[in-house]
Order: C-alpha cells, then structure tokens, then sequence
C-alpha cells in the first residue's frame, strides 16, 4: 500500500475501473460493498419509521384494520410477491454471470429484472386504480364502503362512482347504521361558529376559521381526543354473501388510517422499485459496453444488494397489509 | 509559545504559496464546485456553514433586540415567532449539524487515516450540493410566507398553519440525505481506509468520535427524514397519520421527532467531544488519559441516546412508567459524558499546558458543557421537569450544550486547523481576547435565563412581565458582547488569509498524521507517505527553529526516504 511510486501505480495503469484514492482493487470492491451495507441500514430505518406508525395505529384500531383488509387483493398481491422474488433470482444469478464474465447471460438476466419491475409495477397500478375508484383513499378522500361498491371488482369503473373522490367523503368515519351511509354526509359537525359566540371571545385569541367541534350545548374550539382502541370484533362464523354484507356494513370509524399507511408504505417502496429498476438499467448498459468481468463486477454486485432490500422490505409488506385476517 | 508568535517573521520558511497545494492546484469557479478533493469539499461547507451561522447569529440578536422591552420593541409578534423558529432551524439544520463533521471532518478526517480521499470522492461532492439545495430552500420560507412552528414542526398546528411549512419539512428532508452520505462515506473511509498498521486502537479520538457521529447519522437521520415526509403529505395530500381530527395520533409525531432530534444533539456534540480530546492532549503536551475509556463513551452516548427521547415528551401525556424509564436512561446517558470529562481533566493535570487560542476554547468547552450537562440533569428529572417544562431554563441548557458546547469546540478546532486549511497563521494575541471575550460574553447570555426559566419565564414568548426586564437586558447584552467577538474573530481571520505569517507543517506539535503534511495540503495529502506515530505520541516530535514548528524526530523520520516502504 504505497503511496509513492511502484506497485500502485501499475496496477492504476492496468485497471482503469480502479479510482486514484484506493491502492488495490479489493480495497476498492470492499468499500463499495460495506458503503452499500451502511446504506442499506439507513433504508431499513426509513421504512422502520412506517412499520412503527403501522404498529402503533394497528395497536390503537385493530377493527380498522380487520374491516380494511376486506379490500385488498391477495391474488394480486400474491402473484407480485412471486414476481418480486423471481426478479431477485435473476439479479442474484446475474451477479453470478458477471463474476464469471457471461456477457451475454448477465445482459439477459439484467432484463430478465427489470421486466420483473415493471410487472410489479403494472400489478400495482391494476391494484391501485381500483382503490382510487372505489374511494379507498386516505384522510377525507376515502368514501363509506358500507354498500360493498368496492368489492365488484370487474365493474368499479362501469359503476358511474366517478374517478375523482367526490362530496361524500366523511372526515369523521361515522360508525354507520344499515343503510344509513348516504345521509351520513349531510351535518358537517365543524358548521359555522355563530357571530354572536364570535363576538363573544376575547378578540386576542385567534379563532381558527370559525370552526368548533360538536354542536349545541357541547359546542366547543378544542377538538374532541382521538378515540382509543375498541377491540377486535369476535371473529366471524361464515364467508358467505349474507355475511360479508354484514360486515360491510358495520364499518368501523377512520377507515382510512389503514389507506393513508397503505399508500405511504406501498408508494414509498413503489419509488424504491422505480429507483432499483433505473439502476440496474444503468447497470445494464455498463454490461452492454463489457465493463464487467471476473476481475471488475462491483456495480452489478452492490445495485444487486439494493434490489434485495427492494424486495426484502415487500416480503414484509405484503403479509402486513394483504394478510391481516 | 513565544516562538510562535504572529510578529515574528521567518526567513527560513518558504512562503507556502510557493508549493503546488490543494488551494491553487487549479483555479476558477468550476474547479470547485465539480471538486471531488475532500479537502476542497470541506473548505466549501465550511463557507456555506459559516454563512448560515452569521445568518442565525443576526435572527438571535434580533431576538434579543426584541425582548429587551415588554411588548413590543421592533418587530410585531408574528414576526418575532417566525424569526425565532428561522434562528432555531438554520442554526440546527444549516449550522450546528453540519459544521464540525461535515465541514472539518471532511478536511481532517482522510489526513488522520493517512488515506489519500474519503471512500466516496463523487457521493461525497453529491452530499454538499444536496447540502447546498436544502439550505437554499430552508432560506426559501423567508420568501414564501415564514416559518412560525419553532424549528421542532409540531402538529397539528405545523399541518394547519399557512407559512411555508411544505418547503421547510421538504428542505429538512433533502438536508437529510446530504448527512446520510456523509455519514456512509465516513464509516467506510474508517472501515476500509486507514493506513496500513493503524489499528483501531490508534486511531484519534477525534475520529472515534466522527465513527460514532457517523452512526447516528445513518441510523437516526431516515427516521426525521420519513418523519418530515408524512408531515408533507399530510398538508398536501390530507393523509390524516397525525391529524386526531382524522383519528391521528398527533404525540406519535413527537415520539418520531424526538427519536431523531434527541440522537440529533448528540450528532453535534459527538464531533465537539472529539476536538476537545485533540486540543486538551496536544496543548497539554501529554497523552491523553483513558483513551479506550474517551473511545467506548463515544460509542456508548451513540447507543444510549438512541433510547432517550422520551424526556422531551413528559409533559405531553405519556404513561408513568415510560417517562420514569426515559428519566433512568436520561440519567445514564449522563455517565459516559462524565468519564469523557474526567479523562480530559485528568490529562491537562501536571501537564505542559499552553493556553493558545484553542485551548481557551477547549476549557471553555470544559465549563460551559459542564453547566449544560448538569442542568440537563434537572430537565431529566420527572418532577423537576414539570416546573422546568417550556421556560427559559430548557432554553439555557440546551444553547449551554449547543453553542457553549459545540460552538465553542467548533472555534476551537477551527484555530487549531486553521494554518492547515489555508497555510496561514493568524493574530494569536487577539485571537485569545476573543476566545476569552466568547467565554464572557455567553455566560452572560445565558447564565441568567436559568434565573428566568426557574422563575417561570415561558420560552419562545414575545411579551413577559415587567421582573423578568432586568434578566433579559442582561442577556441581551451578553449576546451583543457575543456577536462583537464573533464579528472580530472573522476580521482576523480574513487578514490572516492574505497578511498571515505562513504556517508551517506542524505549528502546535500535534502527532495525528495531518501535521505531516504541508500547510496546505497537497492536492493528493501527502507527498511523502506519512510516518505512523501514536496519536498522542509527542515523543516522536521535536521543535526546529528553523521550520518554525515541530517535526519528527531524525530516528522516527529516518529510513523512509521516498519510494521506500520501510514505514509498515
């Protein structure tokens, strides 16, 4: 490990791919290596923040999370699993080809992945139009299921619900009553605050747009606390159609506490996706220019390891989101 | 330190501009922004941190301005809350954070391993201008409406009001990732990049701590980062995670918060802790005293205070049980910032002590985290806290840790570096009156606001009552004495760029491999590979008058002429 004149310097000579900061080629494999492995930490931590808010909301609306579960696809959900880890199957063989130097092999490997990402993508997009239909959206875009709209999946479109979430959004997640989902838009319970209790405040204190909380008597600016776990409901007896109306119909409050993490979560690792496949692309035309071989595969090693973590962290989305009952 | 004296002119040295180095291997624009020389890198984020600093620095004597009367004084109320938040947040975010690891330890740190870069030259250009893109943004909220949450984005009010909350939660998550390449690349070059026979054990403290600075980084940063992001969504999309309108959980927002921003503290302190290990030994002239124990506590306030967090949420309606655990880990992350403290006293007794400008720095750095650590000591206390809670006490001892810590460690790693950076030597005389005029200047900011807090002056209040005018006339003054200093400290330091006496190698005797190298540094650090001394080995080192420095000893330079590889 000189730093004057000598070996090193013939080895830059001979090893283009070799940076001028390192002395050997396996320092530098190394540190790319550990570097990506450092990094990957820090992607475990990103997503560590959502599995913890998933934890904690699942903890406090464990109905929430029964009832929304009704609408998600596991086939679909299954089948991107298996897409996922046959893509991780090609990157790990690719690896393999680029250490034995297989041009053509790792070229083919490397689009055998990237196709895997954009199926997975593609999957996700059927997934994704037919919650965004159907209103199974996050904070005020989500809209009652009570009428089981959601679950004829051919004809969401067809159905005339519009693609936009519309009026009917209920901020509050109101417990329905059978039937009752379509009046339930109707009071907003933040309405004006009357001029006269206006008039009435101590005109120092700011009042925030004229909104209170409850009505009546109760009325009030300090909104009311979060509502605490419930319980899980007993489980249910039979699949039945009568029996899924049923529960349909009993939906609990904040829905849509599941779909604001459901799309933060599944987005989140949709960008990871994106980002996995835009590298190995870059990788590939690195491939295509015969940059790899047994003696230089670094790039194609460490973009392999971010691809797995991609895919790793799916592996533990899938049964939290798709499989909660 | 006669002998170092500015005055004193040396024939015998040639003048550094003569050499090729680091500085003027190439010239214009571009040659530094597209730089991948870590050194230039961190000349760069040194001059962005330090334009944040004066930024911050004006916003807080605008505070004091304000408060130095009941009511108002120049500014209107919501003013006053956006220039208290904008000060909080550049100086966390643009300043404090950054400054020592990223601006110093960008320089430092491949120079102490002997190594030629850091690991990652191109990711580590990619975090400065990540840097560079978040502080502008940051500064964009000046024009876009303000900032009013306070720099810790509370909801629900940071998700209800309309100042520019969107671009700020954005700016801090792009921020964020300017850190975790940073750290990524800092734990490599460690890992991967020392020289050869430099084992863990020989590493300087300064780097130990960069390795656990870097830990944090990595480990807590995404959290703030996915943190920031659900803050986004939730104003621009409406997703109600944190919104208890929604059914939101508006106290798993600060438990995220915290969970970054207390590790946060420790991001700057960490590499304050480190220079301190460096200037106490060095101007002491003896081996520093426990360092496996300095090295382990490093470690262990990096793991430690991953697991503290709660102590900023007593008072926001946790359960018993887990502010009392918070409280007991509170206390013990007290313990390893204790051993650290009693090591460094223990190395300046019977030392050869020279009280340069660093080392003023260093004991102030010893007094002034003292206080802040102790009464740190009262805010981790459940029922103290309860009193202590949001008044200007919380205020005291956190500037007592960040500024009387870091800042003072920050000027004096930025002395004690300073010739090796730009080759020049700067006003030594005045350099001391300023570090002493620091010292007073601060105490006297903050000092009575421990009177205040404890009396029950809220923070981050625009009016107070009449008693509490006298404690804040006094801060206010301290803080103008202080911003004097500051204001001073840049004068000579940009003289010393153009009229300072040339620096020579090794002006202070330090044995870290970077006072091998020329002042400044060759573009590829060290023309001659650099002999491997002990850290603290000051026995390899002797004063020459003629070099105007300290240099090897004959039998420990010998036998590695040029080519050779003798030095393994």
């Amino acid at each position: 490990m000189s730093h004057g004149a000598g070996a090193a310097d013939l080895h830059h000579e001979e090893r283009p791919e070799l940076q001028h900061h390192f002395e050997t080629p396996e320092q530098q494999f190394e540190s790319g290596k550990f570097g990506m492995w450092v990094f990957l930490a820090t992607e475990i931590l990103l997503f560590g923040g959502l599995f913890c808010a998933y934890a904690v909301y699942r903890a406090l609306h464990p109905e929430v999370f029964v009832y929304a579960s009704l609408f998600l696809d596991r086939v679909l959900g299954g089948i991107n699993t298996l897409v996922l880890i046959c893509s991780s199957f090609t990157m790990a063989w690719g690896v393999r080809a680029a250490q034995l130097g297989q041009r053509r092999l790792l070229i083919v490997l490397l689009g055998l992945t990237i196709l895997g990402g954009l199926g997975f993508m593609g999957i996700k997009y059927v997934e994704y139009e037919h919650k965004w239909k159907a209103g199974l959206l996050w904070g005020t875009h989500y809209r009652s299921q009570a009428d089981g709209h959601a679950l004829h999946h051919g004809d969401a479109g067809t159905e005339g619900h519009g693609v936009a979430p519309d009026g009917h959004a209920e901020p509050d997640g109101h417990a329905s009553e059978p039937g009752a989902a379509a009046e339930q838009a109707a009071p907003d319970p933040r309405a004006g605050l009357p001029p006269a209790a206006a008039a009435a405040l101590p005109p120092t204190v700011p009042v925030p747009e004229g909104r209170t909380f409850g009505d009546g008597e109760n009325a009030s600016l300090i909104p009311p606390a979060a509502v605490g776990p419930v319980g899980v409901r007993p489980p249910e007896p039979a699949e039945d159609d009568d029996d899924l109306a049923r529960r349909l119909r009993n939906e609990p409050r904040n829905v849509h506490l599941f779909f604001g993490i459901y799309f933060t979560m599944t987005g989140l690792h949709a960008l990871h996706v994106i980002v996995g496949m835009i590298l190995i692309g870059y990788v590939m035309a690195r491939a295509i220019r015969g940059d790899f071989g047994p003696r230089y595969f670094t790039p194609v090693d460490i973009v392999g390891l971010y691809w797995h973590l991609v895919d790793l962290i799916w592996i533990f989305l899938f049964p939290l989101l798709y499989l909660i009952e | 330190m006669t002998t170092l004296d500015a005055s004193v002119p040396r024939p015998a040295q040639r003048p550094a501009s003569d050499r090729d180095n680091y500085l003027t291997h190439a010239r214009g624009f571009l040659s530094w922004a597209f730089t991948l020389d870590h050194k230039r890198i961190g000349v760069m984020y040194l001059v962005s941190t330090l334009g944040a600093f004066l930024l911050g620095g004006l916003l807080a004597m605008l505070i004091r301005t304000e408060l130095l009367t009941p009511g108002p004084t120049v500014i209107d109320a919501d003013t006053y809350n956006n220039v208290f938040t904008l000060h909080g947040a550049i100086m966390i975010f643009l300043f404090l954070i950054p400054v020592i690891p990223a601006a110093l330890g960008n320089f430092v740190l491949p120079l102490m391993l002997g190594a030629k870069d850091v690991a990652f030259p191109r990711m580590n250009l990619l975090s400065y201008w990540i840097y560079a893109t978040g502080g502008i943004m940051l500064l964009g909220v000046l024009l876009t409406g303000g900032l009013d949450t306070g720099w810790t984005f509370y909801t629900p009010y940071s998700t209800t009001t309309n100042t520019s909350v969107g671009l700020a939660t954005l700016a801090v998550f792009i921020l964020g990732f300017g850190n975790i390449f940073t750290g990524v690349n800092f734990i490599t070059t460690i890992h991967k990049l020392r020289l050869p026979g430099q084992t863990w054990s020989k590493l300087p403290l300064f780097i130990w701590a960069q390795y656990a600075t870097s830990v944090i980084q990595i480990l807590a940063t995404p959290v703030l980062g996915i943190t920031v992001l659900l803050i986004f969504i939730e104003r621009v999309m409406g997703v109600g995670i944190f919104d208890p309108n929604l059914g939101g959980d508006p106290v798993l927002y600060q438990h995220f918060f915290w969970f970054y921003s207390h590790p946060a503290v420790y991001i700057m302190v960490l590499p304050a802790m480190g220079v301190i290990s460096e200037l106490i030994s060095v101007f002491s002239r003896k081996p520093i005293f426990g360092y496996k124990a300095i090295a382990g506590s490093s470690l262990a306030i990096a793991i430690v205070g991953f697991f503290v967090w709660g102590h900023h949420m007593f008072t926001s309606g946790q359960s018993n049980l887990a502010g009392t655990i918070f409280s007991i880990l509170t206390y013990a992350v007290a313990i390893p910032s204790a051993i650290k403290v009693f090591n460094w006293v223990a190395t300046m007794y019977k030392g050869n002590i020279r009280l340069d400008a660093p080392m003023i720095y260093a004991l102030s750095f010893l007094w002034l985290f003292g206080i802040g650590g102790l009464t740190g000591l009262f805010l981790g206390n459940l029922g103290v806290d309860l009193h202590l809670h949001d008044t200007y006490f919380v205020v005291a001892h956190f500037h007592y840790v960040m500024v009387g810590g870091t800042l003072a460690a920050f000027l004096g790693a930025l002395h004690y570096w300073w010739p090796k950076m730009f080759g020049r030597m700067y006003n030594e005389p005045l350099a001391r009156i300023c570090a002493v005029l620091v010292f007073l200047g601060f105490n006297l900011t903050f000092f009575v606001q421990f009177i205040a807090g404890t009396k029950g002056m809220p923070r981050r209040y625009f009016n107070y009552l009449p008693e509490f005018t006298v404690y804040h006339q006094i801060s206010s003054a301290g803080a103008f004495l202080t911003g004097l200093a500051f204001f001073i400290i840049l004068y000579y330091l940009l003289v010393s760029l153009v009229r300072g006496r040339p620096a020579p190698a090794n002006p202070w005797g330090g044995a870290t491999l970077e006072w091998q190298t020329t002042s400044p540094p060759h573009p590829h650090n060290f023309p001659e590979p650099p002999v491997l001394t002990g850290p603290y080995e000051f026995s390899a080192l002797v004063f020459d008058e003629e070099v105007g420095g300290y240099v090897l000893r004959p039998e420990r330079a010998g036998g590695a002429p040029s080519g050779a590889e003798g030095h393994r």
